[in-house]
Formats: C-alpha cells, sequence, structure tokens
C-alpha cells in the first residue's frame, strides 16, 4: 500500500484531479498497478479543530457515508469498520490510525492481514476569511481479488467520485447546518423508503 | 390534506396525498392561507423541466400559518403568520453568510446535487415544488407544506395585513426588486424591461423606487401593457413596432442605459437535453430561444448595465458576445436572493410604498388549481396572476 501522497508530481493540482486517477498513474511512488484514488475537497464554515475532533470519532462516520454499517473503536488507534456489500452482505477489516495531528490530518489504514486493503486521510487546513476550513479527503484502495473483490469493486468502484463527493457534502450538512437537509414530507415517508 | 400534484405534461389535478410532518429539528410547517401559480410552474406545466416525478406536489408561492415546529427552531412560534421564500437556504453556508441566499451549498440534498453539478460546474440551491434538480421539496400548491431550515426563510408578517398584499415576498416582488437592483440604476436614467408578465412589471415598480429617471416596457398583451402604463412606464408593443429602433429613438440616440431581460428562456431552455446533455449541440440550434436577451444586449447603451431575472436552464445559440464585448457592457443575473430582500421589501409594504395587489386577476379555491394552471398558460392576457386558496369555497364553472 502507498504512503500518503496528495499532489501530482512538479505541479500544484492535487493528486485527486489527475485525468487518470490511478494512483501509482498519478505520482504514487510506492503504489501498485491496481491502487486506486478517490479524492474531494470542500469548504465547511466551521474551525478546524471541531471538524476533526467529529471525523476522529470515526464512529460518526456512517452518519454522512452511505456504505459504512458502523465503525467500533478500540484501543491503540484501531478500529473496526464494517461495510453493506451487495446482497446483505458484510465486509469488515481493521485500521489503525497511521498520523493523528489534532486540528489538522487524520490518516488510516487497514492493518496487514486485512482482506479489503486501503488507506485513507482527511486534511483540515484554514480558508480565507469567511470561507472556514478546507477538508480535503483521499482514499486509496487495492481491490482485492476473486469473490471478495467482486463484491468491493460493487460497494465502491460503481461512481467512487460521485459517492465520495455526496459523502462530504452530507458531511458539510451535518456541521454548518446540524441537520441532514432532506425532501421527505414527513417521518413517515422517511420510514416507508427505509 | 389536499394537493395539487403533477402527474405528467399539461396534467395536474388536486388529490389528498399525506399531511406533511416535522423532520427536521428546524423545519416548521404551515398551514397554507394563499398560494399563487407561477410563470415558471408553466414550464413545469408543460413538462420542459426534466427531474419531475408523478405526484410531485407543485407551488412555490405561498404563505400561510405555523401550526407545528422542530425542536431547535428558536425563531417560529405555532400561530404566526409567514411568507415562504421560494428557495430554501441553510443560513450557515459561506454564500448564506455573504446573503447570497440562492446560492446556498447546502439546502439541496446530498443525493439530487450531481445533476446541476455535471451541468453548471456547481450544484444548485434547493426550491419548493420545482423538480429533483432542485432536491425534489414538496411545495406549497397545497393545504400544507413542511418548510425545511424554517428558522432562516420565512418572514413573520403582522396579523390584520390581508395575505395579497405580502404574498408575492415569496417570489415575484423580491425577484422584480432585485432585477432593478441589478441595473445599479442612477439618475436620470432610462431602464428598459422586456416581458410585462408578474416579474416584469415589479420591475418597473422597483425601478421606479430605485430612482429611474424613464422606464420603458415591451411586451404585446396590451391588458399587460395598460398595468405597466399604470404604473408609470412608456410602453412598446413589439408586434407593432421595431424595438430597438423604438428604444434609440425613445432615448435621443443613446440607447437604454439598463435593460431588463424578464422573458427568460420561455418554453425551450430547461428541456431536459438542454440540461443534461451538452453534446447534443442539435438541440441549441433554433434561432429565437433567446430572441429578447440578444435584443437587450443590441439595445442597451454602450458601456451600459443588463439584468437577466428571466430563467434560462441550458445553452444559448447566437449568443451576440461580439456586442456584449465591444460596447463594453455589465451583466448581472441569477434567482432571487429572496432572503436578503424580504425584510426591506415588507417594511415598504407596510409603509404603503409598494402595492402589489393590482397584478391578482383571479382567486380560486385550491381545488380549482388545474383550471387555473390551464387559464393562466391560454389566456395570458386576461390571467396576469392566479392566486389560489384553500378552503375559498366559490368553485369555478368548468367551461
Amino acid at each position: 500500500m502507498a504512503e500518503r501522497t496528495t499532489h501530482t508530481r512538479g505541479a500544484d493540482a492535487p493528486l485527486t484531479a489527475a485525468k487518470n486517477p490511478d494512483a501509482r498513474a498519478a505520482g504514487l511512488e510506492a503504489g501498485d498497478d491496481s491502487d486506486e484514488l478517490v479524492g474531494r475537497t470542500v469548504s465547511i464554515n466551521r474551525s478546524r479543530q471541531e471538524l476533526y475532533d467529529f471525523w476522529r470519532d470515526f464512529r460518526n462516520l456512517p452518519l454522512f457515508m452511505e456504505n459504512i454499517q458502523s465503525v467500533t473503536m478500540g484501543d491503540g488507534g484501531r478500529s473496526h469498520w464494517v461495510v453493506r456489500g451487495p446482497a446483505n452482505s458484510e465486509l469488515e477489516w481493521d485500521s489503525e490510525i497511521i498520523e493523528d495531528v489534532p486540528g489538522e490530518v487524520i490518516a488510516w489504514r487497514s492493518v496487514e492481514g486485512a482482506g479489503v486493503k486501503n488507506s485513507g486521510a482527511v486534511e483540515f487546513r484554514d480558508s480565507t476569511n469567511g470561507r472556514g476550513t478546507i477538508v480535503s479527503v483521499t482514499i486509496v484502495y487495492d481491490p482485492p481479488g476473486g469473490a471478495l473483490g467482486k463484491a468491493f469493486a460493487k460497494v465502491f468502484r460503481r461512481e467512487p467520485r460521485i459517492q465520495a463527493r455526496q459523502e462530504l457534502r452530507r458531511f458539510k450538512q451535518i456541521m454548518e447546518c446540524g441537520e441532514l437537509p432532506t425532501a421527505a414530507i414527513s417521518p413517515d415517508a422517511i420510514l416507508e423508503e427505509a | 390534506m389536499r394537493a395539487l400534484t403533477w402527474q405528467g405534461k399539461q396534467d395536474v389535478r388536486v388529490e389528498t396525498v399525506p399531511d406533511p410532518g416535522i423532520v427536521n429539528p428546524r423545519d416548521a410547517i404551515i398551514r397554507i392561507t394563499s398560494t399563487a401559480i407561477c410563470g415558471s410552474d408553466l414550464h413545469l406545466y408543460d413538462h420542459y423541466i426534466p427531474g419531475m416525478r408523478d405526484g410531485d406536489i407543485l407551488g412555490h408561492e405561498f404563505m400561510g400559518e405555523v401550526v407545528d415546529v422542530g425542536g431547535s427552531n428558536k425563531k417560529l412560534k405555532v400561530g404566526q403568520r409567514v411568507v415562504v421564500p421560494f428557495l430554501i437556504a441553510c443560513g450557515d453556508c459561506f454564500f448564506c453568510k455573504k446573503q447570497q441566499f440562492s446560492a446556498c451549498d447546502n439546502s439541496n440534498p446530498a443525493e439530487t446535487t450531481d445533476a446541476s453539478e455535471i451541468a453548471y460546474g456547481y450544484p444548485m440551491a434547493a426550491a419548493f415544488g420545482y423538480s429533483h434538480l432542485t432536491g425534489g421539496y414538496s411545495g406549497g400548491q397545497a393545504e400544507y407544506a413542511r418548510v425545511p431550515f424554517a428558522d432562516v426563510g420565512p418572514i413573520v408578517v403582522p396579523d390584520g395585513i390581508e395575505d395579497d398584499k405580502v404574498l408575492f415576498l415569496s417570489d415575484i416582488l423580491p425577484t422584480g426588486w432585485m432585477a432593478a437592483d441589478n441595473c445599479d440604476i442612477e439618475p436620470g436614467d432610462v431602464v428598459a424591461v422586456w416581458g410585462c408578465g408578474p416579474v416584469g412589471l415589479f420591475s418597473v415598480q422597483s425601478a421606479f423606487l430605485l430612482g429611474a429617471h424613464r422606464v420603458i416596457a415591451i411586451d404585446h398583451h396590451p391588458r399587460r401593457l395598460e398595468l405597466a402604463k399604470q404604473l408609470g412606464a412608456e410602453v412598446i408593443d413589439f408586434e407593432q413596432v421595431n424595438v430597438r429602433e423604438a428604444l434609440a429613438e425613445m432615448t435621443g440616440g443613446i440607447g437604454p442605459d439598463a435593460c431588463i431581460d424578464a422573458v427568460g428562456m420561455e418554453s425551450h431552455g430547461m428541456s431536459p437535453d438542454n440540461i443534461l446533455d451538452h453534446v447534443k449541440v442539435k438541440t441549441f440550434m433554433a434561432t429565437d430561444r433567446i430572441h429578447a436577451l440578444r435584443q437587450v444586449i443590441l439595445a442597451t447603451r454602450k458601456g451600459g448595465r443588463i439584468s437577466i431575472p428571466g430563467v434560462y436552464g441550458g445553452m444559448a445559440d447566437k449568443f451576440p458576445i461580439g456586442a456584449l464585448m465591444e460596447k463594453g457592457l455589465q451583466i448581472k443575473s441569477g434567482q432571487t436572493h429572496v432572503q436578503k430582500y424580504m425584510p426591506q421589501l415588507l417594511d415598504m409594504i407596510l409603509d404603503g410604498k409598494i402595492d402589489t395587489t393590482f397584478l391578482i386577476s383571479h382567486h380560486l379555491d385550491l381545488e380549482d388549481a388545474a383550471i387555473g394552471y390551464k387559464n393562466f398558460k391560454e389566456k395570458q392576457n386576461e390571467y396576469t396572476k392566479v392566486v389560489l386558496r384553500p378552503g375559498l369555497g366559490q368553485r369555478v364553472a368548468v367551461h
């Protein structure tokens, strides 16, 4: 698995904006051929620390990440992730935190031996006046082979960019508005849809 | 409750649908007392806007009484009378803080933002009753509506002032006002307004209030031109005269200082193809779709200002970019920042400086909404504005 790299080689544009989103082609040095990269940046009108605190408690991630069923926090920066797969299946793995600077950055990766190798990072930077905090999320994953790989692909590779922007949009909505906007006409309508 | 629902092209019906309820803590539920049919509702009626689903409740100009509020809504109280802005804005994002409410980054739910993000580069804000591109929120041509972010949008109006006097704060009055405000009017200015529909007429009214020396209004419906005249405008019937020549002659050969396009895309620009499929260029090749806007650009004086409140959704063909550049014109446009303008306009209404009731040609029971749509579309000269009242009681005899 590649170490965290966020910018294209020799240019200012973020790696996630590369025309070829393949991580190795976009400039990851140690990435293997099949690594894939998804990233997205949003501005959120809240402080770096506030956003960091919410994200650092990984149990909050299912509130805005659709496919994640649950994340439980363990000892020593370890966490256990359960993700919805196709046909009511579940994918699970353990992650560890590899970088943690309060108010600035959180980076994590799946532990050795996880069936689904993946890593992610979220960075928080001050924006200019009135624009709050710039939040950049980068996820690199190495799709496994076999049946597990197919299941993983269905969950994560269908429209990873659309999924990433919807998830970050929801994160922004929760942090700025304190609620998730919905067009549901009543609580009953939400129950019917579920 | 009873509500007007969209069922397909030129097929709207009042049906019994589930009542709304509080979903989010900042919500409010409004019992609707008055709700209008907007010119832009006709684009939905004619199915020129994509993202409609059978059963969608239409309507984005409405007001009524607060009957329920969510747990964290500290602004509204049950029993208050409110007018609701047609655009939904969170009040918390960068854009709302800058009072650019129609650019709100949060009101459109995440799952409905992709189409406009692809078509326009960034996603649109949400609106009531205006397709799933703007969130799919149920509208206000109904007995009740759920209003999200109700601690930001709705404005409380005093008891005793009748609905007709304040209803248009929801959309068309602020839209006409912003159109004139975007003209950056200077003393002595001549402002020309294309289109004497509700927004055009309110633009005429607003331009005078903002200091225009003269306003020239352009349309072809006699009744609408008459209304413009009553507001103090000079009028041009585009079926009778060459508009550009008339404007040049009427302005001493200089041209209008500022021009307002209150016509918009008519029935073309927001077709599903235009919005969702840029590649099908042939759909933009038809000529007259931005006819009014072309005329506006050519008629405006050198160094003048253009304001576009008229709605466009897609691409324009034969856009006179040369005239725009060589004459050094400025253009301002956009969906209305209703929440920004509501308080000052309410004050002006209460002070008697603005009266918008002249526009209303018909009051109908909500149950007759479908007839209202049909006539508003087909009899534009007589049906200048339709206001629907749930429980009005008087029914229209079906012709």
